[in-house]
């Protein structure tokens, strides 16, 4: 194993997060405070409670979730295609590493980022709203589970990016919608059946649900296939960098 | 004693179908400086690119000190550093800092005394704490060739080094060259010019489309680069070239009204005195007169055999 290498990459790669802090912290704890002011406080004082939990607070778990995953990606995503467009990468490509080191290096700083960014909201959001944490254990599980995923999933969307319009385009255009139509912001049984099981086709449903249950104990979902979800999309990503990585996929010509 | 560099029967071909390297076999051996010359498309960046690892290879096989570059990639590229030809740095880095990730990325522990070393080596210590978007462009060449030295190399890759650098910095560069050659470093160069290949290098191959025309010593190849042609255009045209010169190198254009001589530079005495004298002598007056050295490009023709 050369430590030194997964050490540098991963230095590098959380020295940039901090020269470029406002983008990387500062903007999106700002932006999930105004949700919790417009949909905690403002909204959410008219509107009743959910499974016996007020709807500020219920909509704590989904909003830190939707932050994780578009964080995740981006980090990850920028952090690998960036080299590639630069052509910095040479470096990476000649050096005495192997694909995991480069995997620990370069998913491991971006999903660093995404949980210390979870964890700050999460802090941000007690300063607004009432939180409980039932299990604490399953919490950060998810916490950590979902930022490894989808920062390899952001691996892979920054390799395969030909260009930065791809880059903005996957996040926006697949994961917003998934997240605000997996359960950020209502109970999936506040929808009328059919869109019920439509819903249940939507991976971050079972992401929001188990990490909802780790707050207050209520889910969508039986909190078991919520964690086998989440790992079986977990193991979708690493085939899929298995595969870029051992036919040199956008990497190497 | 394996050679530094061994490349056997290597075939490129990129995704596009094109067949950028054809059957390459090239040994370097160890501690010397060897200069890879050839033209734009030549594959120099290819053959380099895939030595250390950057392009996949289509055939063949390559050892690094022994070492093959697939199976044992550690040991191959732990012993090499790479300069690119392309200024490719990161622009919000301080040199300082991206020197010392080129030596953690290839494994070395931090050692801030080899790499302050290094930058004065370069000339490069008193911008340590500058981004690295804020230098000139032969300084980003200089922390290219600074975090290629990071750790240690035994053996060095430069491609096309001086490329857009003034004298004064390849004059430097060169002497930095040469005290890593003392030091044992093996050191591998690109250029389009003769003249670099003829100052730096102790060996030289010669690459032209894709394939190896030629690996020689650098005395051997110069005196057949050497070669100048001096071309006399007659007063009036002859048919054929007089017996009385018949021991010259002549040849004579279709139309006769030209000669052609072909000398060699190197040699003791190139005979232009004479072969003149002998013209008068056979009463060949000539107009004018221009000269010509043999371009990289004629040498290329003549050595394949043919234009392609
Ligand atoms: N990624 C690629 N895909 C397809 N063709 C490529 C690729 N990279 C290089 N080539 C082609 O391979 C040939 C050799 O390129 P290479 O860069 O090795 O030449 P070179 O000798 O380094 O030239 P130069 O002196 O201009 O640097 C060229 O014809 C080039 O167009
Ligand atoms: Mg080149």
């Amino acid at each position: 194993m050369n430590i030194h290498a997964v050490r540098a990459i991963y230095g590098f790669e959380m020295a940039r997060a901090w020269r470029t802090l406002s983008q990387s912290i500062v903007s999106p704890v700002l932006s999930t405070s105004l949700y919790f002011i417009v949909f905690g406080s403002a909204i959410g004082s008219r509107i009743t409670e959910i499974d016996g939990v007020s709807y500020g607070s219920f909509i704590v778990p989904g909003l830190i979730m939707l932050s994780l995953l578009t964080q995740s990606i981006a980090n990850a995503s920028f952090g690998i295609y960036f080299p590639r467009f630069t052509g910095t990468i040479y470096e990476v490509l000649s050096a005495p590493v192997s694909y995991v080191e480069i995997l620990i290096g370069y998913v491991g700083a971006a999903a660093t980022k995404s949980i210390i960014l979870g964890l700050i909201i999460l802090a941000t959001a007690g300063l607004f709203v009432e939180l409980e944490i039932a299990h604490w254990f399953w919490m950060l599980l998810f916490l950590v589970m979902t930022s490894v995923t989808f920062s390899l999933f952001g691996f892979i969307l920054g390799i395969w990016a030909d260009g930065f319009e791809k880059l903005q385009i996957v996040p926006l255009l697949v994961i917003t919608p998934l997240t605000f139509l997996g359960g950020s912001f209502y109970s999936i049984d506040m929808l009328p059946p059919f869109w019920q099981t439509v819903t249940l086709f939507n991976p971050v449903v079972y992401l929001i649900s188990g990490f909802r249950w780790s707050f207050y104990e209520i889910a969508d979902v039986n909190i078991g296939v919520s964690v086998g979800m989440t790992l079986l999309f977990l193991a979708a990503c690493l085939i899929a960098v298995w595969w870029i990585f051992r036919t040199g996929y956008r990497l190497k010509s | 004693m394996h050679p530094a560099i061994s490349v056997k029967n290597l075939s490129k071909r990129y995704d596009s179908g094109f067949e950028a390297l054809k059957n390459v076999n090239l040994e370097i051996e160890h501690g010397e400086i060897f200069a890879l010359l050839g033209p734009n498309g030549a594959g120099k960046t290819t053959l380099i690119s895939t030595i250390c690892g950057i392009v996949n290879p289509t055939a063949g096989s390559i050892l690094v000190d022994g070492n093959d570059i697939v199976k044992d990639y550690r040991a191959a590229r732990s012993l090499i550093g790479l300069v690119p030809q392309e200024l490719t740095t990161d622009a919000f880095e301080t040199v300082w800092a991206t020197v010392s990730f080129s030596r953690g990325l290839f494994g070395k522990p931090a050692n801030p005394a080899y790499i302050e070393q290094t930058l004065k080596s370069l000339s490069l210590w008193d911008k340590k704490d500058d981004k690295i978007m804020t230098l000139s462009g032969g300084m980003k060449r200089r922390v290219l060739i600074a975090k290629a030295l990071s750790h240690e190399p035994q053996i060095l890759f430069l491609d096309e080094p001086t490329a857009g650098v003034d004298v004064e910095l390849r004059k430097a560069m060169w002497d930095v060259v040469r005290s890593l050659r003392e030091s044992g470093v093996t050191i591998i160069l690109t250029t389009h010019y003769i003249e670099e290949a003829e100052e730096m290098a102790e060996r030289v191959g010669v690459i032209s489309h894709g394939e190896i025309i030629l690996v020689q010593d650098k005395t051997e190849l110069m005196s057949k680069l050497g070669q100048k042609q001096m071309t006399l255009h007659l007063q009036e045209r002859i048919g054929g070239i007089p017996g009385s010169l018949s021991a010259y190198s002549l040849d004579i254009s279709d139309d006769g009204e030209m000669l052609t001589y072909t000398y060699d530079t190197h040699g003791e005495r190139t005979g232009i005195t004479a072969l003149l004298a002998d013209l008068s002598q056979a009463g060949v007056k000539f107009k004018d007169l221009t000269t010509s050295q043999s371009s990289l490009e004629d040498i290329f023709v003549s050595l394949v055999g043919k234009p392609k």
